[in-house]
């Protein structure tokens, strides 16, 4: 991507003697030649935007706000803090002047700000500004951004529809200044180009903010920054998001998980997960200097016998260097490798969000009367170690359901017509790949072509032929990996692979039991209900009928208080009521939980934190900070991190921590 | 209809609800019998030469889930045919739905919500009291047309069917003899033809007055009214009934259940059969004799086969000539239609194949 060929193309051969008249049309070779020059990736970029999820207005909004919130969870999680991430859109008018309507503004400010690790001064530049700079593409870890281009990207966007820089403000700790910087990309170079940089005040003690001025639309619905908010407080249940919509409208999302995701480790990459340029760089820039050394030491899964043998399955001297294995033997070295049997990758360097943590997310979000959540045991697909998890929110909240009776109109159906409440909605399917919310190319997401191929029916909810199940249902489906293969660099869909597909399947499937099971609990409990119910109707009727055919000359109320105690002897009467409540326990329904009118069951999460993890709330006074940045270092040692998590456990009933809010506000500048 | 015969209507109807209040009292669910009606009850008595209804029963009971509602819509039903009963009214089936149709309680259940679960219901009190729907005063659609020399009394009005041009009277669904009196009758044979579009023709032609017949038809499977009043001719004008149908499995079971009686309304054949209603086309034979090119006949399709099958399985379709028919049928894998005469003339059927099937007595029994 960084070179056109023709930069690349062999010097131009000896030419004939000119004509003496050039024909008009047709070019020399050293004409051409002088048009022929290297494309920086931001040149590129700038013809290519559809390519980073910029190719409209409104996406664009979408894109710029979604790198900038990935990068801000990135570096939280990774410097071991809670995530804490305001989002802000404002209108802003094309030239000077009042700002529009929000329905008609085409330019929008967005600013990012995290109470994060902040970046050191001098990277600043180079992290908003330099595309395909950064720390993750040159590791195997499981993150949300993948390649350096999301933030700079946005950036760019920004800078080539408003000409105005990128504004940053970072602070590392509350005893160190703040900076900021106003930053433009020079398009040629790929070189950031500071405008202004200084220390300032801020208010933040520790953090990043970034604001980028661009083109955009704002409408909400499917696939708007609304929705990403949403969706990414499903998935980070333990980040707090606020976001300040256009309109002015502030939505908090609190966290009802408080503890951090278990850190995800930095895995070798696997051999077989590799193509032959990888290799090819890979023997290049190795610090070994035996080619067993390297495929040992530079690859998971491969010991110094295991090396031995590749080179000689190769027929390659393991001493050569590693710089010398080029061409043709290189490839025998890949093909060597890809004929070994070889161990799978480690799966424990992944760190999925969890089903407690799914459950808690999407009982947050959504209100639906069940709820469960599945999370695969690792799997491998081409040397990559992955994880599909998948949760199901499902029905109507019955205070929600209460009320939509309430306002419907009593109105007896005529023939043909359906009960309100049998309505065909089509169930809403969730895609995340690293807690990523997906929003775009349903379609060509390999998890929506399971849900698809999932056969709900089974389940007891109903499906249209190549359509997704039907029912107030919401569908959750997680992919993390290392490196989640997406069908396009704007990170939009899941790529179609067996394995992962298997995967994804296998979870829905597990899901779709429990909810079958549920289902069929519930309707069970309700043909009870409904049995007694539809006599009740029936004698009604059957008594009216007796008295017109008698023309009224009998008594009436002994004929209904008769047919009455027979039904409710038949439907078992009190004995029935009581079955019909231990029925609807979650009992036996794994990492579920079950709204009913009476109350809720199961693994409830809660959005006030316990009180031990109120000092977890870092950026909220300069006393505590200290104490974050020791639990900072505490990532890298392992076991240190791993007894706070413990320690910081929530408890499970939310009540008696009621004493901690005020405490928690008075902490609040 | 005579108050005597209303009255013993609605007493049997009233008796539905005497039923429920007797089983109430003792606590026991209340039951209604109904003589099951499908081929695995009935027979096919040879003797008399129709079907007959056998005595299997089916219980509907209220208090079972899965007949309850049928229990219920059945009780109002029977409430709403007694209104009839009392107010001497007739209506048809629909508005016997419409006439029931409410929604329950505080519910968003209709008590029927379609046609096609009350007319069963009616069917079901037919049987289980053992009157007639004309007893009910339910009417069906007037869908048959009479032609030829009779003359009905309908309501005090003369009727002479040989004065109604070529468009004939309209056969009402109900033709006891309380509705319709048959005041005169010179004819010497009754023709009843399937199609709407034969009769025509043969009305056009005037074929009733050369050859002095009824002609008939009731557009189809013959309703009701048009099976009683043959019978009635035939019964009481010593009429001889032949019957002109399409040469398909279709046109063989409406011959039959003009003479044998229809399975479904089997306990109806005493009184609408004619066992004596002769066959006279189209046979499976008759392409050949009439010579009538293969391109003019329709290749059976699955369900015509299948159909032929089945009516070979009947016991009334056990006669060797039948057999024989319909395997000829079945071999030759065409139907042909009455209107397929008109290939070889417009007036074929007229001029041609019914005075010479007539004059042969080429018909079957």
């Amino acid at each position: 991507m960084t070179k056109t060929k023709a930069a690349a193309a062999p010097p131009p051969a000896p030419k004939p003697p000119k004509a003496p008249k050039p024909r008009a049309a047709g070019k020399t070779a050293d004409e051409m030649g002088k048009q022929q020059r290297e494309i920086s990736v931001s040149e590129f970029f700038t013809k290519n935007r559809h390519l980073l999820g910029f190719d409209n207005p409104r996406k664009a909004l979408l894109t710029a706000v979604k790198e900038a919130v990935d990068n801000a969870l990135d570096a939280s999680e990774e410097a071991g803090i809670l995530p804490e991430v305001v989002v802000k859109l404002e209108a802003v008018a094309a030239g000077d002047g009042p700002p529009p309507r929000v329905s008609d503004a085409t330019r929008f400010r967005v600013t990012v700000v995290d109470y994060g690790p902040g970046i050191v001064r001098d990277q600043i530049p180079r992290i908003f500004a330099k595309l395909l700079y950064g720390s993750k593409f040159h590791r195997l870890r499981m993150s949300r951004g993948q390649q350096g281009i999301g933030i700079s990207a946005a950036g760019m966007y920004g800078q080539l529809t408003t000409g105005k820089p990128v504004k940053i403000i970072s602070r590392t700790r509350a005893d160190k200044p703040a900076h900021y910087f106003e930053i433009q990309i020079d398009t040629k170079k790929n070189e950031p180009i500071v405008l202004e940089k200084k220390e300032i005040e801020w208010e933040t003690h520790r953090g990043t903010q970034v604001t980028i001025e661009m083109e955009g639309r704002y409408q909400k619905g499917r696939a708007s920054v609304d929705e990403y908010m949403e969706l990414s407080s499903v998935s980070n249940p333990h980040a707090k998001f606020t976001y300040i919509s256009p309109e002015g409208e502030t939505k908090v999302y609190n966290r009802t998980i408080h503890e951090l995701p278990e850190p995800p480790k930095e895995i070798k990459p696997h051999p077989q997960g590799i193509e032959l340029g990888m290799l090819l760089r890979m023997l290049q820039d190795t610090k070994s200097h035996w080619l067993s050394g390297f495929l040992s030491t530079d690859f998971s899964r491969v010991s110094a016998q295991t090396a031995e043998e590749i080179c000689k399955a190769a027929g390659i001297n393991s001493h050569k260097r590693p710089k010398d294995v080029v061409g043709q033997d290189a490839e025998k070295i890949y093909k060597a490798i890809q004929a070994t049997k070889l161990m799978a990758p480690p799966t424990n360097c992944l760190s999925p969000i969890g089903e407690k943590a799914i459950l808690a997310g999407l009982y947050k979000q959504i209100k639906g009367e069940f709820y469960t959540a599945v999370t695969r045991p690792p799997s491998v697909y081409r040397g990559n170690p992955f994880v599909i998890e998948a949760g199901l929110a499902y029905g109507k909240h019955p205070e929600l359901a209460a009320a939509e009776a309430a306002q419907q109109v009593k109105a007896p159906l005529a023939e043909g017509e359906k009960a309100a409440g049998e309505d065909n909605e089509l169930a809403r399917v969730m895609r995340f790949a690293n807690r990523v919310p997906l929003q775009y190319q349903q379609s060509a997401c390999s998890t929506f072509k399971a849900v698809l191929d999932t056969t709900w029916k089974n389940y007891g909810v109903s499906q249209s032929r190549g359509a997704p199940p039907a029912g107030p249902m919401v569908v959750f489906v997680h992919m993390a990996s290392v490196w989640v293969p997406f069908t396009s660099e704007s990170k939009e869909a899941i790529a179609d692979y067996d394995e992962i597909r298997k995967e994804i399947t296998l979870a829905l499937r597990e899901a779709g039991r429990r909810l079958g099971v549920f289902l069929k609990r519930r309707s069970k409990a309700h043909d009870e209900y409904k049995r007694r119910n539809v006599f009740e109707l029936y004698i009604e009727e059957v008594v009216g009928a007796c008295k017109r055919l008698k023309g009224g000359r009998f008594a009436e109320e002994r004929l209904r208080k008769q047919l009455t105690e027979m039904a409710k002897k038949l439907t078992g009467g009190e004995k029935t009521d009581a079955l019909v409540d231990e029925k609807s326990s979650p009992h036996g329904l794994p990492h579920s939980i079950i709204v009913t009118a009476e109350g809720v069951e199961g693994d409830v999460p809660s959005d006030v934190p316990p009180p031990a993890e109120i000092a977890e709330v870092v950026h909220e006074a300069a006393a505590q900070d200290q104490q974050a940045e020791a639990k900072a270092e505490a990532v890298e040692d392992k076991p240190a991190k791993k007894t706070k998590a413990k320690k910081a456990k929530p408890v499970k009933k939310a009540k008696p921590k009621s004493k901690a809010k005020p405490v928690k506000k008075k902490g609040k500048r | 209809m005579s108050k005597s015969r209303n009255a013993a209507v609605s007493k049997k109807l009233v008796g539905l609800a005497d039923l429920v209040i007797a089983s109430a009292a003792k606590k026991k669910d209340p039951v209604i019998q109904i003589p099951v009606r499908s081929l695995s009850n009935v027979s096919f008595n040879e003797k008399k030469g129709f079907i007959e209804m056998g005595s299997t029963k089916q219980a509907r009971t209220f208090f079972n889930m899965a007949m309850a509602k049928k229990f219920m819509q059945t009780m109002l039903v029977a409430d709403a045919l007694n209104e009839l009963q009392s107010a001497d009214l007739t209506t048809s089936l629909r508005e016997i739905y419409y006439r029931t149709k409410h929604t329950m309680g505080d519910s968003h259940e209709n008590t029927f919500d379609d046609q096609a679960e009350s007319d069963p219901v009616i069917e079901d009190l037919e049987v289980s009291l053992a009157a007639l729907r004309e007893e009910f005063h339910v009417r069906a659609e007037n869908a048959g047309t009479i032609i030829g020399p009779v003359v009905f009394e309908d309501d005090g009005d003369r009727v002479d069917c040989a004065k109604l041009g070529k468009g004939g009277y309209s056969v009402p669904s109900i033709v006891e003899e309380e509705y319709l009196k048959i005041k005169k009758c010179s004819a010497d044979f009754i023709l009843l033809i399937e199609k709407g579009t034969q009769w025509n023709r043969l009305a056009e032609d005037k074929f009733w007055r050369k050859y002095n017949c009824i002609l008939l038809t009731g557009n189809g499977q013959p309703p009701r009214g048009v099976r009683r009043l043959a019978r009635r001719l035939h019964e009481e004008k010593k009429l001889p009934v032949y019957v002109l149908v399409d040469n398909d499995p279709w046109g063989y079971y409406i011959y039959s259940v003009v003479k044998q009686g229809s399975i479904n309304l089997a306990f109806e054949s005493q009184r609408m059969a004619i066992p004596n209603a002769r066959f006279v086309g189209l046979s499976s034979a008759d392409p050949e004799k009439y010579s009538l090119p293969r391109n003019v006949g329709i290749k059976l399709n699955d369900k015509d086969i299948a159909r032929a099958k089945e009516l070979l399985n009947y016991p009334w379709f056990q006669k060797k000539h039948w057999q024989v028919e319909v395997k000829r049928m079945l071999s030759s894998g065409l139907k042909f239609e009455l209107d397929a005469l008109a290939n070889k003339d417009f007036q074929f059927l007229t001029n041609t194949y019914l005075p010479k099937k007539l004059k042969e007595k080429d018909w079957l029994d």
